[in-house]
């Protein structure tokens, strides 16, 4: 925030387009789940540069993301952006859960007295607020029209100057950099389940014949925690990042895919001591890299919820099966 | 979206030509470009891209299209969820 505007209606906050270290400090947090689910802004009207009566009026939601990205690509630019509560979720997601409303944005528009701060009665609204926003509810709900305006905070400056959307600003896209940017949320969120799984692999592993071998928990618990950091390797970050390229289309296919190619690069440099184990480690890192893959479909832009039940029936059957087999073949290697 | 195909034949999308009035609105919102309005009627040409996002079916001015209305993300851990919830017979909660 940089200074308040005046306004009829009292002083609106105005805020600066550009960046902090703190704003990338907060992006990193959000970006690996350490701070995401409270990453918020208060919601409300702001204003950018020299914001005046007949300046356009943007709405977004109360995830600091969100706003960070509009206000960075909108340098120079003269407007009024109003966050909405939507609980700090963003746009998308806010509007599939129902907090992105149209009976939330009137709220606001309300509370902020937008009729007496802008001449114009019109609000530009994010085009994936749409499963959330119904346009024509807008006008009998606060007196101002909704408008839908591109995908992406980047082609609004374009939006701004031409007057509308051309059909590429209007498709979602999801390229290796957008790919890229969700992978630590998956790896952090394994991350915070590894503590536990190590114990329980370590336990595990020491189970022998004399009843329990210290020797062998350490060096088996350490090649099973080894390989299931190869498995969230090819499930949670080479899956979401090579995913077009991948056979199949079903998720927990690509994962098991390569998952499997994975655990064989493993064992090109360090085989484990027998057959069993070999087979074991096989199959725990293909089921855990299919678990990882398939549940990266809620972070993708183009996946039916239909589509997902539908796979998940065949991925958890694959999964469950494949670990349970892995822990009895685990269980059994220093026996025979 | 090209190279980003998700499952033929599953998603939940249905248009009423009868109840169209051919106002674009679903052409305009959809994220996949699914609907072509032509001669006053939306039709749909690329169903199997269709998402289930909801975005066409809940600016439809009169109500002609219809989609899969399960509230979620459709994440597995969500999904799961429910299938959990649903068995203990309780209502599910949000995952993101």
């Amino acid at each position: 925030m940089q200074d308040f505007i005046d306004t009829p209606v009292g002083p609106v906050p105005r805020v600066v387009a550009t960046l902090t270290l703190r704003d990338g400090l907060g992006t990193i947090g959000a970006r690996t789940g350490f701070t995401r689910n409270n990453y918020k802004i208060i919601p409300g009207l702001y204003c950018l540069g020299a914001a005046a009566k007949d300046s356009p009026v943007l709405i977004t939601a109360n995830y600091k993301l969100s706003f960070d990205a509009l206000r960075r690509e909108l340098a120079g630019q003269d407007l009024w952006i109003l966050a909405i509560d939507t609980r700090g979720i963003n746009v998308w997601c806010a509007a599939g859960k129902g907090t992105f409303s149209a009976e939330e944005i009137a709220y606001q528009v309300q509370k902020a007295q937008l009729d007496q701060v802008v001449s114009h009665r019109e609000l530009l609204l994010p085009q994936l607020s749409a499963n959330g926003v119904a346009a024509h509810d807008l006008k009998k709900l606060c007196g101002f029209r909704g408008r839908f305006g591109p995908i992406l905070a980047a082609d609004l400056p374009q939006f701004l100057r031409i007057g509308e959307t051309s059909e590429k600003m209007r498709t979602v896209t999801f390229t290796l950099r957008e790919r890229a940017v969700l992978v630590p949320l998956e790896v952090f969120a394994v991350g915070k389940q590894l503590g536990l799984a190590a114990v329980i692999f370590f336990i595990l592993s020491g189970v022998s014949p004399g009843f329990f071998s210290p020797d062998l928990a350490l060096s088996r618990g350490t090649l099973l925690l080894v390989a299931t950091l190869v498995a969230t390797l090819a499930g949670a970050v080479a899956t979401p990042l090579l995913l077009p390229w991948l056979p199949f289309r079903q998720f927990w296919l690509k994962g098991a895919v390569l998952g499997g190619f994975a655990a064989l690069l493993l064992f090109l440099g360090l085989s484990p001591s027998s057959g069993i184990e070999t087979a074991a480690l096989f199959l725990w890192i293909s089921g855990c890299s299919a678990f990882l893959a398939m549940n990266f479909t809620g972070s993708t832009p183009f996946t039916s919820l239909s589509g997902v039940a539908k796979e998940m029936r065949h991925g958890l059957a694959f999964q469950i099966s494949s670990s349970v087999l892995a822990t009895l073949l685990w269980l059994a290697g220093p026996f025979v | 979206m090209k190279g980003f195909r998700y499952l033929d034949d599953t998603a939940i999308l249905r248009l009423s030509i009868e109840k169209c009035i051919g106002c674009g609105n679903c052409q305009l919102v959809c994220p996949h470009r699914i609907f072509r309005v032509q001669d006053g009627k939306a039709e749909i040409v690329d169903r199997n891209a269709c998402m289930e996002c909801g975005a066409c079916a809940k600016n439809c001015p009169t109500a002609a299209i219809y989609v899969n209305p399960d509230d979620g993300c459709g994440c597995a851990a969500y999904i799961i969820n429910s299938w959990i919830t649903r068995l203990r017979g309780k209502a599910p909660s949000g995952c993101c």
